[in-house]
């Protein structure tokens, strides 16, 4: 399996660089030659993800993201978020629960749920002192 | 993001057009309680223009929501799109909200 990487960009934690990551994966998306559903779905978990380490990876002292986009053989497009924040699966939280009624509705976990629901693979590793994030959306033909 | 409110008689139409992101859903929803506090009314949210909506966004319709049945209204949702009603069907918030084809038909129910 080759896989060829097509874009990677290292900045600060911070949403003033939401767009900055968020416009390039796009653009990649773009060009693989998916629909504008599956872009705005790209988008969106893409936009959830780094909202996730921009809140919750750096309790401390400031850090960065590292995200790199690739695309394999089998045309599977993926997004890897890398972070040096503390050791946090997102795939640890609780789902929420989409059954209750507006008063007992929480706020929280959305994001992470939206993540899980929109790609087609999400995965969780630790390498040395990194968490690393790695979702993907299977080929542009089936759109 | 750009937002608009009409009074129409039973309800107050707030119009939200662009993106509701992690930036801008702070904006919106301080806008929706304004509305709320303002008119003692159900409010419709015309989401016709708006093409893109995170979690942050869906956050601040809970919260407007929540504040409408406290005080005995009701939030409805008219003309969303169709990945702004996947966001919704995924989130449950579906079955939640009212949600409506079309603003005329949403006054309608009100």
């Amino acid at each position: 399996m080759t896989v060829c990487l097509l874009l990677q960009i290292k900045l600060p934690a911070t949403l003033e660089n939401l767009a900055a990551f968020i416009e390039p994966v796009k653009s990649c998306a773009e060009k693989q030659g998916f629909s504008q559903k599956k872009i705005l779905q790209i988008e969106l978990a893409t936009e959830e993800i780094l909202v996730n380490i921009v809140n919750y990876a750096y309790q401390d002292h400031p850090g960065y993201v590292q995200i790199r986009c690739s695309v394999d053989d089998d045309k599977r497009f993926g997004i890897e978020f890398e972070d040096t924040g503390i050791p946090f699966d997102v795939l640890s939280l609780d789902t929420p629960d989409v059954t209750a009624g507006i008063s007992e509705r929480q706020f929280g976990g959305l994001g992470v749920f939206f993540v899980r629901k929109l790609m087609d693979d999400v995965r969780y590793y630790r390498k040395g002192d990194k968490n690393i994030l790695k979702i993907s959306m299977s080929g542009s033909a089936e759109t | 993001m750009k937002m608009s409110t009409r009074n129409e008689s039973g309800a107050t139409v707030v119009s939200v057009k662009g993106k509701v992101d992690t930036v801008t859903a702070p904006e919106f929803g301080k806008y929706l309680n304004e509305q709320i506090s303002k008119n003692q009314n159900s409010l419709i949210v015309n989401m016709a223009e708006l093409y893109y909506m995170t979690s942050a966004g869906l956050r601040e319709i809970l919260g407007a929501g929540k504040e409408l049945k406290d005080k005995g209204h009701e939030i409805l949702l008219a003309g969303l799109q169709d990945n702004i009603r996947d966001v919704f069907q995924i989130s449950g918030f579906a079955s939640l909200f009212k949600i409506f084809d079309t603003e005329k038909s949403a006054l309608e129910q009100v």
